[in-house]
């Protein structure tokens, strides 16, 4: 029999008991679906990670202290009679020794309640930092000035504030020269930044910011390492000059520090390598998705051999007559071959619609963020291709090899 | 001297080995003219659903020759004895065997879609059925399921089917055991006309009655042929 006649046989075999067959591809159709989802929900993680990366500025250094080398005990690697970690005496220090940078910042933020006149703002973000800022994170002044290194020296109170917070607060009058309130001290306004909306997840036009050093004293030196800045961001002047810097900073700091060079207390970041660890993280665990969803296709696949199994048993009677009129036992394999095929093809097909769908779903919902990625589709499909013939073959062949005169006898 | 259609030589059938073996056939030696209506008879377990399953090709003797239209078929592969079935025999089982869900012309067409040696177009494959359907009387019924037909319809049907492949012989397995005695009779008025129109016949069956209507009786007994008789007068659309 030809392929095309045996193709209708088979369809006609599907058609047969159609709630049946929509079942039996069901574990097909989340298997293929599972598995698309996953990956787009995997790849979404990415790339909003790499967004907020990217997000914090361009061709950035980050230093963050490192107490993994060295062992424990007071120290922690550092030189003799300083405290561990980085300071600010460090962000100078890279300021004035490193080539070839746009500008050296620091941030460490608390929460507080900020008051103007009649007016009070809650759990405002409060960001100490220095005059570095707005190079390193390409972000300008509107009106007034930006902090200055003397402010941070000088531990002046003195507050930037973010456009939204000034509008917030003092509408369409003027706010420089005018004075806040942070939780209960008192600082004067020196100026308003540009807006510029929420970037990655940071809402810089709800911030405010103040000298980094106004922080360590105010708000967070009673704390544990109160007085440690937890990241330097170095800003590089276009990437090809970024190794030159990465190698400079080490020099100064290892100099700063007086630490082996072997096993410096500190540890360069770029964006590139943090989206790298991060991409490689998500990818254990894109895999791992990508596998559990592969075990429920194969679970369909067994689905689809239980079934065909059954409809091998049932049509006894029918495969024996065929055989009787002249099908030989490659024409009856073919037939149920060809009929897991479809089931799993079939299946295949609304899975890929399952995915696709589910994965917009979940992106347009807002629930999370998803990125279909192209290949899952052919692959999900050519699996559940694959699962058809393999677990379609073995019924395929106990019907071929059935003996027509049995197989006539079978009630 | 008319042309030898079946010439069986030294027949033998083995189910099993050792202590258990059952020997179906012990040694079976008959010839069949081309366009004979050949009945064969003998109580249940004498053989004679072997022997005819042998000859339908379904099942290969264990010994001993069988030629079919000049080809010798006992000893061929699966997927040639298929191939024989297709062009050479028709069969008429006991309960039609119909495939429920396709229509009558689609069940007379199944032969034909199996036919790997000279495959008709589906056009040309509809054509024969319904002609094959007009011969038995049932071209209006040609779109009707087989729920939709009465047994004696079925079968009709069922005889549709073993003819419109042309074979050069019909087995017929007790065709009229399920039917009444009017179907029976419509049933046995069909195979008198297909075998005044040439077809040869070969029909088991264990009711006397119903040999009487061919024209030669073979008598099956443990495996054995007992007689071998010609019915004196060949009755030509004869009533039981």
């Amino acid at each position: 029999m030809s392929l095309w006649r045996t193709f209708k046989v088979a369809w006609e075999g599907l058609t047969l008991n159609k709630a049946r067959s929509f079942l039996t591809t069901l574990g097909v159709i989340i298997g293929v679906g599972a598995v698309i989802v996953m990956m787009a929900v995997s790849a979404g993680a990415e790339a909003e990670i790499a967004d907020q990366i990217n997000a914090l500025g361009a061709n950035l250094v980050m230093v963050m202290p490192s107490f993994s080398r060295g062992g424990f005990g007071p120290g922690m690697g550092a030189g003799v009679g300083r405290p561990p970690g980085l300071t600010y005496d460090d962000i100078a220090a890279i300021a004035q020794n490193v080539t070839g940078i746009n500008g050296v910042s620091a941030e460490q933020t608390t929460n507080q309640t900020v008051k103007a006149g009649s007016t009070t703002l809650e759990d405002v973000s409060i960001v100490g930092t220095t005059a570095g800022f707005p190079d390193v994170r390409d972000y300008r002044v509107a009106e007034g000035r930006f902090l200055t290194d003397e402010d941070n020296d000088r531990v002046n109170k003195v507050v930037v504030l973010g456009h939204d917070v000034a509008q917030e607060l003092f509408g369409e009058q003027s706010a420089v020269g005018q004075s806040i309130k942070i939780a209960s001290t008192k600082f004067t306004i020196v100026g308003v930044m540009e807006e510029k909306g929420v970037v990655g997840n940071t809402d810089y036009d709800g911030r405010v910011y103040i000298p980094l050093t106004v922080v360590f004293k105010k708000f967070t030196h009673a704390r544990f390492g109160g007085e440690n800045v937890r990241t330097i961001y170095v800003s590089a002047e276009s990437k090809e000059t970024m190794e030159r810097v990465m190698s400079q900073v080490t020099t100064v700091l290892i100099r700063q520090h007086d630490v082996d060079p072997a096993s410096p207390d500190f540890s360069l970041m770029t964006q590139d390598s943090i989206i790298d660890t991060a991409a490689s993280t998500t990818e254990a665990f894109r895999d791992l998705l990508a596998w559990v969803a592969g075990v429920s296709l194969v679970v369909g696949g067994i689905g689809i051999m239980n079934i065909m199994l059954v409809s091998v048993t049932e049509r006894t009677r029918e495969i024996g007559l065929r055989q009787a009129l002249g099908a030989r036992p490659h024409d009856v394999r073919l037939q149920f071959l060809l009929e897991a095929v479809m089931l799993s093809l079939i299946g295949g097909l609304m899975g890929v619609l399952a995915g696709v769908g589910g994965s917009y779903a979940f992106n347009e919902l807002g629930t999370m963020r998803t990125e279909l990625v192209t290949e899952s589709i052919p692959l999900a499909f050519g699996a559940a291709a694959v699962i058809g013939i393999f677990f379609g073959y073995y019924p395929a062949t106990k019907a071929a090899q059935l003996d027509p005169i049995e197989a006539l006898r079978r009630e | 001297m008319k042309e030898q259609l079946i010439e069986i030589t030294d027949l033998t059938k083995v189910y099993g080995s050792g202590d258990i073996a059952v020997h179906a056939l012990r040694g079976i030696s008959a010839n069949v003219e081309r366009g004979e209506f050949l009945a064969i008879m003998g109580p249940s377990g004498s053989g004679k659903s072997t022997l005819m399953n042998i000859l339908g090709c379904l099942d290969r003797p264990t010994e001993g020759a069988y030629v079919l239209d000049g080809e010798d078929v006992s000893r061929l592969s699966k997927n040639k004895l298929a191939s024989v079935r297709n062009r050479k025999i028709g069969f008429v089982f006991q309960s039609y065997n119909l495939l429920p869900r396709l229509s009558a012309a689609k069940n007379v067409m199944l032969p034909l879609l199996y036919n790997g040696h000279e495959p008709l177009p589906d056009k040309a494959c509809y054509e024969r059925a319904v002609a094959a359907l007009e011969s038995v009387g049932l071209g209006d019924r040609t779109h009707h399921r087989p729920n939709e037909l009465s047994g004696g319809q079925q079968q009709r049907v069922a005889i549709a089917r073993a003819l419109v492949n042309s074979p050069s012989i019909i087995l017929a397995d007790e065709p009229t055991g399920n039917l009444d005695t009017q179907s029976s009779e419509e049933i046995i008025d069909l195979l008198h006309q297909l075998h005044d129109q040439g077809a040869t016949i070969v029909m088991v069956t264990h009711e006397p009655g119903l040999a009487d209507h061919a024209e030669r009786v073979i008598f099956l007994r443990d495996g054995q042929i007992v007689s071998d008789r010609l019915n004196g007068v060949r009755r030509k659309g004869g009533k039981l």
